[in-house]
């Protein structure tokens, strides 16, 4: 058994007679990973499972060697922010993150200590005494962030974490998870931004319909893709005569140039042999302004392997 | 400190007490319990005002079988139990439906000690407000008769033992209707339904064949009660103890009702899953 993975081993979950997500096997390693799939593809219900706020129908789970039935072994190491947007009632933010600590077992000096360095790396040491009631969406996502954080987690499972922040918090939350994946933790997202999920994730897991439709790294994932050729725009001044000469590769199975006269956009079944061959014209002496895969993302991947009705994404 | 270790679940169980008794000792939802646990004590406060102001003087022995019988049908198969209902089935079922149950399980607590903390919590709650209930009610009974009348009762005529045994009696009856109906709160969405069908299996309990009688609260209750109501009136069937236990054997017996329900409420929580969806 893997120690340094979250392993799922063919796991269903059922709600009655509706299905959560059906066989899913995975084995999740170190780094950023997003979980992306459109309402009701069974984002939430894999993270609830691995949590142990679920219990799977059939199948195995564990997180880094531990069951999710140990939540006295699994939250030593795991912290989970969940979408419920709800709280306990009348507490401020600091009471909040504090008695979640103070469940640990921890003592109180140790736990305010911990409380506000949470507090402080969420930025939210200004509004702590205040009532969660009175806080923003905003605000209530990084408290609930800041809760599942206090206790040094080498796990953090998030459900939707960047709802709610503006744009400069959240782009300081995702440089937050940047820095907590760099020290060499699991950070679990799931998101409906998908640029974001694009910029911040090592790998991705596409789910539909309570099934893992693909996953891996975001380019593994699109090479994969073999139904759709990979897309590859071209700035050049001479699109046609680029045109005529990459026609001679039998993977290219369309060249159409760009509206504005200045572009070619490609879509090949082997890249690798195309950007070869485009090396090749450059030594020529062919002139192109610049090369870049058009399609090779989690939106395209995801649209792809889902659908562009698949959500709300 | 060690995930299965005595201290540490000390700790946790210390750290849900205090977390519970703030968010529901004070709770303005929670008002009508107070409500039920001082009623008797406004009555009693009444009855001895009135006998202060028209200067008459009860007999004691008469009141004592006054307080008994109300005492028993009201305190302990109404007040008590409908407190317990209140306190103990929204325990989980309240966070439930506030959705906020899962704050708990997110911490590195082993489910039962969770319980034990929640349980723990709603016995100090309810037996505070009950206890300070049976207290004020015997104190204010007391209150319209001479000094050395109640000193006498008190010391004299076994009247301490007594005030202690209902106080007893109180907390023992938070203790057992609270496991009941902790484990009721896992098994029904709705309360009125496991509390009516208590409520009727505790008030057959003195038709029920022997071995029946001792599953259940009131039973055990009866028997510690240190003044039994007159078995004449109108709820002089329910007054009937065929049986008279022991009390040492009242309490052993209640304590196996609790345990047994709190080991089935133990496998509930076990099992709990989050789905605020279908609440």
């Amino acid at each position: 058994m893997n120690e340094r993975e979250i392993v799922f081993e063919n796991v269903s979950k059922f709600y009655g007679e509706v299905l959560g997500v059906n066989r899913v096997n995975l084995s999740i390693p170190p780094g950023i990973t997003s979980l992306v799939g459109p309402n009701g593809s069974g984002k939430t219900t894999l993270m609830n499972l691995m949590t142990g706020l679920l219990r799977p129908s059939q199948g195995h789970i564990r997180v880094l060697g531990v069951t999710p039935d140990e939540p006295e072994r699994l939250f030593q190491f795991v912290g989970y922010c969940t979408q419920f947007d709800s709280f306990p009632r009348s507490m401020t933010g600091y009471q909040f993150v504090y008695s979640y600590l103070r469940l640990h077992g921890k003592p109180h000096a140790e736990s305010k200590d911990m409380a506000w360095h949470a507090l402080e790396r969420v930025k939210l040491t200004d509004a702590a005494q205040r009532k969660i009631a009175g806080y923003s969406k905003g605000m209530r996502q990084r408290i609930k962030l800041a809760q599942a954080i206090s206790h040094w987690p080498t796990v953090l499972v998030l459900d939707e974490p960047l709802n709610g922040l503006d744009p400069l918090v959240r782009a300081e939350t995702i440089a937050l998870f940047r820095t907590l994946a760099e020290d060499g933790l699991h950070v679990i997202i799931s998101s409906h931004i998908l640029h974001e999920v694009d910029a911040i994730s090592d790998q991705v897991i596409l789910l539909s319909s309570g099934y893992v439709v693909a996953e891996g790294q975001i380019h593994g994932v699109r090479t994969e893709v073999e139904d759709h050729p990979m897309q590859i725009l071209i700035r050049c001044p001479a699109p046609g005569l680029l045109a005529s000469q990459i026609f001679q590769l039998d993977t290219v199975v369309e060249a159409r140039v760009h509206a504005d006269g200045h572009g070619l956009l490609v879509r090949t079944r082997d890249p690798d042999r195309f950007y070869l061959l485009l090396n090749r014209l450059v030594v020529d002496g062919v002139n192109l302004e610049s090369v870049a895969p058009a399609d090779d993302d989690v939106h395209s991947v995801y649209e792809y392997l889902i659908g562009p009705d698949g959500g709300s994404i | 400190m060690n995930p299965g270790s005595w201290s540490l679940w000390r700790a946790q169980i210390g750290a849900i007490l205090r977390l519970e008794i703030k968010k529901n000792f004070f709770a303005r939802r929670g008002l009508w319990v107070y409500l039920l646990a001082l009623m008797p004590a406004v009555l009693f406060g009444a009855h001895s005002y009135l006998m202060l102001r028209h200067q008459r003087v009860c007999n004691l022995g008469r009141d004592s079988l006054i307080f008994a019988t109300f005492f028993e049908f009201f305190y302990l198969r109404l007040a008590i139990f409908f407190g317990c209902v209140g306190v103990f089935m929204n325990l989980f079922r309240m966070e439930m439906l506030q959705k906020s149950l899962h704050y708990y399980l997110l911490a590195p607590i082993r489910r039962e000690v969770l319980l034990a903390g929640k349980y723990l919590a709603g016995v100090v709650m309810t037996t505070a407000i009950f206890c300070t209930g049976t207290a004020l009610s015997l104190t204010l009974l007391l209150l319209h008769f001479h000094p050395s009348i109640v000193q006498q009762y008190l010391y004299g005529n076994g009247g301490l033992r007594h005030v202690l045994a209902y106080v007893g009696t109180t907390a023992l009856a938070c203790v057992g209707y609270g496991g009941v109906f902790l484990v009721m709160g896992f098994l029904f969405r709705n309360p009125i339904i496991p509390a009516a069908l208590v409520l009727i299996w505790e008030s057959l309990n003195p038709f029920l064949p022997a071995v029946l009688k001792k599953v259940s609260i009131i039973f055990y209750l009866q028997s510690l009660c240190p003044v039994q109501p007159p078995a004449q009136g109108d709820f002089a069937f329910l007054a009937i103890l065929a049986e008279p236990t022991p009390a040492y054997l009242a309490v052993a017996g209640l304590l196996l009702v609790t345990a047994v329900s709190l080991w089935i409420a133990a496998l509930q929580v076990r099992k709990l899953e989050i789905n605020y969806g279908t609440e």
